[in-house]
């Protein structure tokens, strides 16, 4: 037998990389580490740690005078949550956040339901970049093309007049807590404009959901007898909901924390988004905006709640 | 007998692609009927036609009469099992079952009470608090079955639902469907591409070949009495011979098949009158347990199989080692004439 190095030499290699290698492979922990370690240091430390910090000013004390941040602990910011004008802008969001949750939820599914089910290849493709496409572009001026698109005179108004339906709209804008003006400064309008903008987040994750639903399922549940709106309601509706759930978190959460929107369309009143916006650059009250900025986070922990107890998650 | 489903020249194209090729089968009501072949041979389409998930392209198919072109799957009396099982995720045991009860409208209580009856006939009562995602294998498989047979179908298909389970576990399986099969005494339709389990199970067996039927018959005769030279080799192992060899053994060019089994090795004694002789070089042997396989290369190169029970209670030494030169012989109406082809093929 040769024992000298060299002939050895192509059996073992023992540079760096390859010991390297070989202690990854031995050690699969610390591999797993490797690859952890820096999505958990941005995750951990500069994301959750500055939300952390920036939820503790809501506990700092800013005076009214002097404008100024005291690190005094009190607990009078969220309990300005309470009062009656701040307590308004809280509800007219969340009821916004709801409605346009539920219409993207009624838009999107014959959409992705479509697309999952009776398109392929070129045709699914062109669907996804229909879905996406929006989303290439800004959404600042996707929200100023609206307002154009809304106001009086504009687009809107005028198919509105060419429809002769000009008096169903001035029914419908004069309906409190809907109408307003014209459709750019009514909650209507806004509503619209959100919808618009975060139904794509909507579809996607629907589409997903479908997409994924056995194809054997719906054919067992038409084979047991079930009509097809029958297993529509009893199959594929079901297994969709983490996929609706899944969606409506998006446009929720999103609808939420938006300060343009209600800045551009709509009749004027503050939202959260714009409140927390107005909070700490306008005003400076850092303290006050951290504890604005702790209600959408409550609200969507509420959701996820409410939508876990629905049993949305049972069919993942 | 009345029929409990009848093709008449059901073809079903997809595309180019002839999936199903002019088939006419006649299923008898209360038989267990299997349609066996190799993967891509046509047999789940027929099944799939059945349920009416798939329509026929030309032909017709009546179920217990009734023509059913056209009729959707929750239009007609049969049910499936399918072979992922297709069990409802969302739903649990019990309400997996009592699915086909509640969409026709039976009240929550005597569905309940059917679909716990319908459990434990497959053994598996006092699961249906569970959710599939909680069973075994075998358990998921009973579960749709007795998915299907809490409706009460005329005509239950089985689209290869032993084929996820374990080798031991079919065994029992089969055996469990064939007892429920004569209990209920209704039509079962069983596809699968195990000819073993086609042959234990069945009444009757269709064998598919590229989207047609090349024999419909009991096992034995599927077994001793191959039509066509397809048959004789997926169903069990034969040695079909052609061309000139068996003009030499037989005086004619008609393909015939020899089953391993009745193949012996020649002896010292002279070949009896009807019997018939070949020699070849033995060059391998294959131990199986209950038997012992010896392929015997022959003069054109063709492979002979044959195969010898180790039925002795004590291992005698073997008497043949490979590279011998043998002779092996056989009686002459143990041969089977062979159609090579089906008449209508080869357009």
């Amino acid at each position: 037998m040769d024992h000298s190095p060299n002939a050895r030499a192509p059996l073992h290699n023992t540079g760096p990389l390859h010991r390297l290698s070989s202690l990854l492979y031995r050690k699969p922990n610390l591999y797993l580490a490797l690859l952890l370690i820096p999505p958990l240091l941005w995750f951990g430390g500069v994301y959750f740690g500055s939300l952390l910090t920036l939820l503790w000013q809501g506990l700092y004390t800013f005076n009214d005078f002097s404008m100024t941040v005291t690190p005094t602990l009190t607990l009078a910011n969220l309990a300005a949550l309470f009062q009656p004008a701040n307590y308004d802008i809280i509800l007219r969001t969340l009821a916004m956040a709801l409605a346009v949750s539920l219409a993207s939820a009624l838009l999107a599914f014959p959409i992705a339901y479509y697309m999952a089910r009776h398109t392929q290849g070129k045709t699914k493709a062109f669907f996804y970049i229909a879905v996406m496409m929006p989303m290439w572009a800004s959404y600042i001026v996707k929200a100023y093309a609206w307002t154009l698109l809304l106001a009086k005179g504009g687009v809107a108004q005028w198919f509105v007049d060419q429809f002769g339906l000009t008096a169903v709209l001035q029914l419908i804008l004069g309906i409190p807590g809907v109408g307003g003006s014209t459709l750019s400064t009514s909650h209507l309008g806004r509503f619209l404009v959100f919808v618009y903008i975060w139904l794509p987040f909507m579809i996607l994750p629907i589409q997903a959901a479908l997409e994924r639903l056995p194809p054997s399922l719906l054919q067992a549940s038409a084979d047991l007898g079930a009509r097809p709106w029958q297993t529509f309601v009893q199959v594929t509706l079901p297994l969709s909901i983490p996929g609706i759930a899944a969606g409506s978190i998006f446009t929720f959460s999103l609808t939420l924390g938006d300060f343009i929107v209600p800045q551009l369309v709509g009749p004027p009143g503050f939202f959260i988004g714009s409140m927390v916006y107005v909070q700490q650059g306008a005003i400076g009250n850092m303290p006050m905006a951290a504890a604005f900025t702790l209600v959408p986070i409550v609200l969507v922990a509420c959701y996820l709640a409410i939508v876990k107890r629905l049993g949305a998650f049972d069919a993942l | 007998m009345t029929l409990a489903v009848q093709f008449s020249g059901v073809s079903r194209l997809f595309g180019s692609i002839t999936a199903v090729d002019r088939v006419s089968i006649d299923i008898e009501d209360g038989e267990f009927f299997s349609m066996l072949g190799p993967s891509g041979s046509g047999k789940t389409t027929c099944l799939r036609l059945i349920a009416g998930f798939e329509q026929p392209s030309t032909g017709s198919i009546r179920i217990h009469g009734a023509e059913t072109i056209g009729l959707a799957p929750y239009q007609r009396d049969v049910n499936t099992v399918f072979q992922d099982y297709a069990l409802f995720p969302h739903m649990n045991v019990l309400d997996n079952v009592a699915y086909g009860l509640k969409v026709k409208g039976i009240g929550k209580r005597e569905r309940h009470s059917r679909a716990e009856e319908a459990l434990e006939m497959v053994a598996l009562g006092g699961y249906g608090e569970r959710k599939p995602a909680q069973l075994s294998g075998g358990q998921r498989q009973r579960v749709a079955l007795a998915r299907a047979l809490v409706n009460r179908p005329r005509v239950l298909l089985l689209d290869e639902p032993l084929g996820a389970l374990d080798l031991k576990l079919r065994e029992q399986m089969q055996g469990e469907l064939k007892k429920l099969q004569r209990q209920l005494g209704i039509t079962f339709i069983f596809v699968t591409h195990d000819q073993t389990e086609a042959l234990s199970m069945s009444d009757r067996v269709a064998v598919f070949n590229k989207g047609a039927i090349e024999q419909v018959d009991t096992p034995r005769n599927l077994y001793m009495k191959p039509a066509t030279a397809f048959v004789a080799e997926f169903v069990g192992t034969s040695n079909v011979l052609r061309g000139e060899l068996a003009k030499r053994l037989t005086g004619s060019e008609q393909p015939f098949s020899i089953r391993p089994e009745h193949i012996r090795f020649a002896d010292d004694q002279a070949a009896a009158s009807g019997e018939v002789e070949i020699s070849g070089l033995l060059h391998d042997i294959q131990y199986q347990g209950a038997a012992t396989r010896y392929e015997i290369q022959l003069e054109n190169g063709q492979s002979l199989s044959i195969s010898q029970a180790n039925d002795q209670w004590q291992e005698a030494t073997p008497a043949h080692r490979p590279g011998q030169r043998v002779t092996a012989r056989w009686a002459r109406h143990a041969m089977i004439a062979l159609r090579e082809d089906l008449p209508h093929k080869g357009r």
